[in-house]
């Protein structure tokens, strides 16, 4: 299951540590959620996540102070006891000693942030939803042409970093030769992005490795996009029928979101580039609602219709 | 398919030679032939893919070959990581 450590969240954060004890790096989180304990402060625990970040603002934190210190050592206990993984305070709270204690009693981690509740809340949550998401690594490229992300897949030697090339000459963008890593954000979006170690470098048979962000500056080179639409290349195979018209929409699936896709057959002589750029440009126009073969066969079929309608 | 796990062996730091040729062998076959080092995965006929591992000497690497000469690219492959010569 995927896992971040707390340490990594504290980093990205900047959280203050009010007490640590040396383990950070070994506290997970495996869950994109972040709690108010508001009712759980009150007293009701049915249907609390323990595994999930909780965060006290103002409100928890001004209920807190009604309390006597015996209640608020009671109440602090019982959630510190819960074996959640940090508590943190937004908005640079005071700390009441009966947090410390219980903090130290459990070995729970006490942390802060001068922001906001909601704001420090929300960026928590998109980060975990990214750091948390579902991945794959895929075997292909991916470049962003005409601010549409096209993932190109296809066998060993069929011509996909060469592809690259052109289409980064054409003066679009690259994110990711030979490897993407792809993760699920959301139920509908899939982000790539190349491993470090091999970022914006392109491997061209003949010539080598080749540093991209280095060749053509980085006007040329991207870090991550979202996963627009998919290129099949393949080997041209005369007994395989190819889409004619571009009616029928095909889909691949990529971590269980269907992903517009196409299949292009490869032959010596065929610009794979321009036929990738010319396929960004069509899908940016479907996407805005008009379909050259749709349009097609309302221009061939249309008319005759309204003749007909007419004479009667 | 068909797949077995060896250890990396080459203590030259030319490692990055040994994999370039590495990749010609796996191109040779017909199979497809992946490369798992923990959760990374990558196509052992990919330069980049297989650079990107991260694999040093006296790592652990699974590989799995799919297709019509898989045993063959498997023995290959398997012979090569553990005792390269380039």
């Amino acid at each position: 299951m995927a896992a971040v450590t707390l340490k990594s969240i504290i980093d990205e954060f900047h959280l203050e540590e009010i007490t640590n004890f040396g383990n950070t790096e070994d506290i997970l989180i495996t869950v994109a959620d972040v709690t108010r304990p508001g009712l759980q402060l009150a007293g009701y625990y049915e249907h609390f996540g323990p595994d999930r970040i909780q965060l006290l603002g103002n409100m928890e934190m001004a209920f807190l102070k009604h309390l006597t210190s015996e209640e608020r050592f009671h109440t602090l206990e019982t959630i510190f006891s819960k074996g959640i993984p940090c508590m943190i305070l937004s908005r640079h709270h005071e700390i009441f000693p009966e947090m410390l204690e219980t903090s130290k009693r459990y070995s729970v981690p006490l942390l802060r942030t001068d922001e906001t509740t909601s704001t420090i809340m929300s960026s928590l949550i998109k980060h975990l939803n990214v750091e948390l998401a579902p991945q794959t690594t895929l075997h292909g490229v991916l470049v962003e042409i005409y601010g549409e992300g096209i993932l190109i897949l296809g066998e060993s030697g069929v011509g996909k970093s060469e592809t690259a090339m052109e289409i980064v000459k054409r003066g679009h963008r690259l994110i990711a030769d030979d490897l993407v890593e792809v993760r699920r954000v959301s139920d509908s979006t899939l982000l790539g992005q190349a491993p470090e170690i091999i970022r914006h470098l392109i491997e061209i048979r003949g010539l080598g490795i080749m540093d991209v962000k280095e060749l053509y500056g980085v006007s040329s080179v991207k870090m991550q996009e979202n996963i627009n639409f998919v290129i099949n290349l393949e080997i041209w195979d005369e007994r395989k029928v190819y889409e004619r018209l571009g009616i029928n929409q095909e889909t691949t699936e990529i971590l269980g979101i269907k992903v517009p896709s196409t299949t292009i057959p490869v032959r010596p002589g065929r610009n794979l580039a321009i036929i990738a750029e010319v396929a960004a440009i069509n899908f940016r126009q479907k996407q805005m609602g008009y379909n050259a073969a749709k349009a097609l066969t309302d221009r061939l079929f249309g008319p005759r219709k309204n003749t007909e309608s007419s004479g009667t | 398919m068909t797949k077995r796990t060896v250890t990396f062996n080459c203590e030259d730091s030319l490692h990055m030679k040994a994999i370039a040729v590495l990749i010609q062998k796996a191109s040779a076959f017909r199979s497809s032939i992946w490369l798992t080092r923990g959760d990374r995965r990558a196509n052992a006929k990919s330069l980049l893919g297989v650079m990107s591992l991260g694999i040093e000497n006296g790592m652990q690497v699974e590989i799995t070959a799919e297709g019509p000469d898989e045993e063959k690219a498997l023995d290959e492959v398997a012979g090569y990581l553990t005792s390269p010569q380039f």
